[in-house]
């Protein structure tokens, strides 16, 4: 398949899972405020730290309050990682595939940009966001199923699957940050029954809290780190996702299983056998915060070497100018 | 919702005949929209709109923010063309491409018709359109012009007559397609009833004509789309048909030069391209055969084409034969190569830059259509009974600044269909791009766009100046004709075209 078309269903993926992620951990922090106890100060800078705009979002709306980084992370246009931003970016993608992708994702896509858009638009949807993250949720769910349903599981879904699971991880390694954050200023409440509300909620943004009861029972701060980092078989689980990644790449490049020929294939196999080989004792121990920072780069980096490997090939000598001498 | 109040007016109407009776061919579906429960086709012409939005079918403005799309306004009341009238507007529009083929060919070979004096040659030289770059070439399979859009118009006297060819890139062919399907979701009954000839095979004929002009060594030709990007205004048109036809969309930064053949970057390195349909101009193809400043084309792909190794559809240099002034000349050329009379007549056309005929226009801009050479979309162009004083001198200077690019014709009573206008029916006024693949054969898509000038009173059928579009229902089977008959060219119009 083409390079730019390759690139385009993987970004298509990529900004459809960052919009419902984005979703997510707006979120979780609207149910962490609703829990924390009167007088304690609301905590939104943290949500902006955790997305990687700090430093626009300062500039550009100074202090952080409920409203204006709800705002920033939700309608505002100039925000390339806003919901409005992503959703568009994705659709702009698929624009410039429609002939790769099935009639129905782009039905999907399309619908989804204009309830998007529309909300945008709307100041009733802005003053009651829940409804409104719910169906972003849904939107994205009812995408990714679509694609599933309609795509021929070959290279370029590859491609679209890859982009998905790398999202994902990268955003619950961000979900699991903000717990952090709030944790930093609330050292006293660990251990608590306030910690144990707090910890929930982040799994429920993860759309994790069932499948968490299944796996562990009762919450422990360590085995939601471990559920959400470690598991192999939770679909947002980071583990899961760089699995998945893994897989896909492999399908796409044909490499043997346990070798690698590509500079993405070696970065991918590696982190996968980190997290094989990591417990959450060790984690926890030696700081979450740092350990997820690390995952972060290294999930940038093979972002970087599918780029290079597949999307930016290098282009052969320049042609002669000789045309225009047969004719003058 | 009847038609009961509807107004045939003083123009030539495509459903109602004068005396306000349907036309025979028309019957079927008069009946049917009058029959349908009330508001019904309101609700239907909505749900159609809405049906668009969603499948995303919309045009870029040029002009307007990036990334603002507009649907292309579509009304439900389609226009209808009975048989044996379809069957004469085909033959006539491959005399006239057959023709046209033959001219583009000699220009770039001998130019007899330039040698025997039947142009004049300095017209034809000074075309932007014509490239000497393509002199002495031979396009695969000796054809210029694979698919050619051609805009017809019914006048007030009931003739059909050529309003301009479109040889370079036309576009259009995917609304005649979405519009159809759309139309056979909202009329199911009256598609069941009618004899609609159907317009779905274009794809597939599109695909077929381009593997034909791949090389003999090339066992499956690989065929891709090129297009300017998301940005240009058919982009939507461009995704579509290499959807349908299972070809690649490629933009220019896809493909690259390599080793005398044109290749596509893919994942797995460089693939070899046989057959490119182009929608880029000829000036944007190769910044080293073309415009140095093109971002769109592709470096080095003229030479690859003229070595034999890639094939172009629509061939580089066919333009030339739908310049806006030798248009003017078109039924000559078919006289010239054919030795046949022409079957679809030319708008009668005033050449500005032959002394009398710029006199005359010049005198009477008030009453004539004046059109730049090499300008589409309905810019560059003066519509004297809508103008005021002020935009015809400024016109008439740029005309005597330079009349070779000045073409005039009498402003034409465009027949009109019935139009959903809030709630009842008005006629506006159409025209009709029927669409025509040369490759083994001729074929002529039995359809076609009609555009609709959606203001009231308005001639401009251009999407991009307030137009819409129709289907076009072509009937299979000759209904009886009774009131039916078209009154002969009236005299003023047949005296121009004779002269």
């Amino acid at each position: 398949m083409l390079s730019r078309v390759a690139d385009s269903i993987y970004w298509m993926s990529r900004y459809v899972e960052r919009a419902e992620n984005v979703a997510r951990f707006i979120e979780v922090n609207l149910q962490l405020m609703l829990d924390a106890p009167s007088g304690e100060d609301q905590q939104w800078e943290p949500l902006v730290n955790t997305t990687g705009d700090h430093e626009a979002f300062t500039k550009r709306c100074g202090n952080a309050t409920q409203q204006n980084v709800i705002h920033f992370l939700t309608f505002d246009a100039e925000n390339p990682n806003s919901i409005l931003s992503c959703v568009r970016a994705a659709r702009e993608n698929a624009r410039t595939i429609r002939e790769i992708i099935s009639s129905e994702m782009w039905l999907q896509l399309n619908k989804f940009y204009l309830t998007v858009t529309a909300a945008a638009a709307d100041s009733s949807a802005q003053a009651n966001p829940h409804e409104f993250f719910t169906e972003v949720k849904n939107a994205s769910h009812l995408f990714n199923g679509v694609a599933a349903a309609t795509m021929t599981h070959g290279e370029p879904w590859h491609f679209f699957h890859m982009g998905q699971v790398l999202e994902r991880a990268d955003k619950t390694s961000r979900i699991l940050d903000v717990k952090y954050f709030i944790l930093l200023r609330s050292v006293q409440d660990v251990g608590t029954p306030f910690d144990d509300i707090q910890w929930a909620a982040v799994l429920r943004s993860a759309s994790a809290f069932e499948m968490y009861r299944k796996r562990h029972g009762r919450i422990s701060p360590k085995s939601v780190v471990e559920f959400l980092l470690l598991d192999r078989e939770f679909p947002r689980a980071i583990h899961f996702c760089l699995l998945a990644a893994r897989d896909s790449l492999y399908a796409i490049s044909g490499t043997p299983p346990g070798t690698f020929r590509y500079v993405p294939e070696k970065l991918v196999g590696q982190l996968c056998s980190d997290l094989s080989f990591t417990s959450v004792d060790e984690i926890v121990n030696s700081g979450l915060h740092e350990y997820l920072d690390n995952l972060q780069t290294r999930m940038n980096q093979v972002a970087a070497g599918i780029y290079e490997t597949f999307f930016a090939l290098k282009t052969p000598k320049p042609a002669k100018r000789s045309m225009q001498h047969q004719t003058q | 919702m009847r038609f009961e109040r509807y107004e045939v007016g003083e123009f030539f109407d495509e459903t109602f005949g004068e005396n306000g009776q349907p036309r025979a061919s028309a019957r079927g579906l008069v009946n049917n929209i009058e029959n349908l429960p009330q508001g019904e086709l309101l609700n239907r012409q909505r749900a159609a709109e809405r049906a668009l939005l969603q499948m995303g079918i919309t045009f870029n403005v040029y002009g307007e923010r990036a990334g603002v799309e507009k649907i292309f306004p579509f009304d439900l009341v389609p226009r209808i063309v009975a048989a044996a009238e379809w069957s004469r507007i085909e033959r006539g529009l491959k005399q006239r491409i057959t023709a046209l083929n033959h001219f583009i060919n000699d220009l770039y070979h001998d130019q007899k018709i330039l040698k025997d004096g039947i142009l004049p040659a300095e017209i034809v030289l000074a075309s932007k359109a014509f490239r000497k770059q393509c002199i002495g070439f031979n396009p695969p399979r000796g054809i210029w012009c694979h698919v050619t859009g051609t805009d017809l118009v019914r006048h007030r006297d009931g003739q059909i007559y050529v309003l301009e060819d479109n040889l370079r890139c036309p576009s259009g062919v995917s609304y005649v397609l979405e519009n159809r399907a759309v139309m056979k979701s909202m009329f199911p009954q009256v598609f069941a009833a009618s004899k609609i000839r159907p317009v779905a095979s274009y794809p597939s004929r599109l695909r077929d004509m381009l593997e034909f002009l791949a090389l003999e060594q090339a066992a499956e030709p690989r065929c891709v789309l090129l297009t300017p990007g998301i940005y240009n205004s058919a982009y939507f048109e461009h995704s579509f048909l290499a959807q349908q036809m299972g070809v690649e969309l490629v933009e220019g930064r896809d493909l690259v030069v390599d080793d005398g053949y044109v290749c596509m970057r893919t994942t797995k390195g460089f693939e070899r391209v046989d057959v490119i349909y182009r929608r880029i101009d000829d000036d944007f193809l190769d910044p080293q055969c073309f415009r140095p400043d093109s971002m769109l084309g592709v470096p080095g792909l003229m030479e690859v084409y003229q070595n034999g190794n890639v094939a172009l559809a629509n061939a580089p240099g066919g333009g030339v034969a739908d310049d806006k002034v030798i248009y003017a000349y078109v039924p000559r050329i078919v006289k010239y190569y054919l030795d046949e009379d022409i079957i679809l007549q030319n708008v009668p056309t005033y050449i500005c830059s032959e002394a009398d005929d710029l006199k005359y226009v010049l005198e009477n801009l008030e009453h004539l259509v004046v059109k730049a050479a090499n300008e589409s979309g309905g810019y560059g162009m003066l519509v004297g009974p809508h103008s005021t004083a002020e935009q015809r001198a400024e016109f008439a200077e740029k005309v005597k600044a330079n009349p070779r690019n000045y073409i005039a014709q009498p402003t034409l009573a465009l027949s009109r269909v019935p139009t959903l206008v809030d709630d009842h029916f008005e006629g506006r006024h159409v025209d009709l791009r029927p669409y025509i693949l040369y490759g083994k054969d001729i074929f002529v898509l039995p359809g076609g766009l009609t555009r609709v000038a959606l203001k009231k009173g308005s001639l401009v059928v251009n999407s991009s100046q307030g137009g819409g579009s129709k289907d076009t229902w072509v009937l299979a089977d000759a209904p009886v004709p009774e009131n039916d008959e078209l009154t002969p060219p009236s005299r003023a119009l047949a005296a121009k075209v004779a002269a």
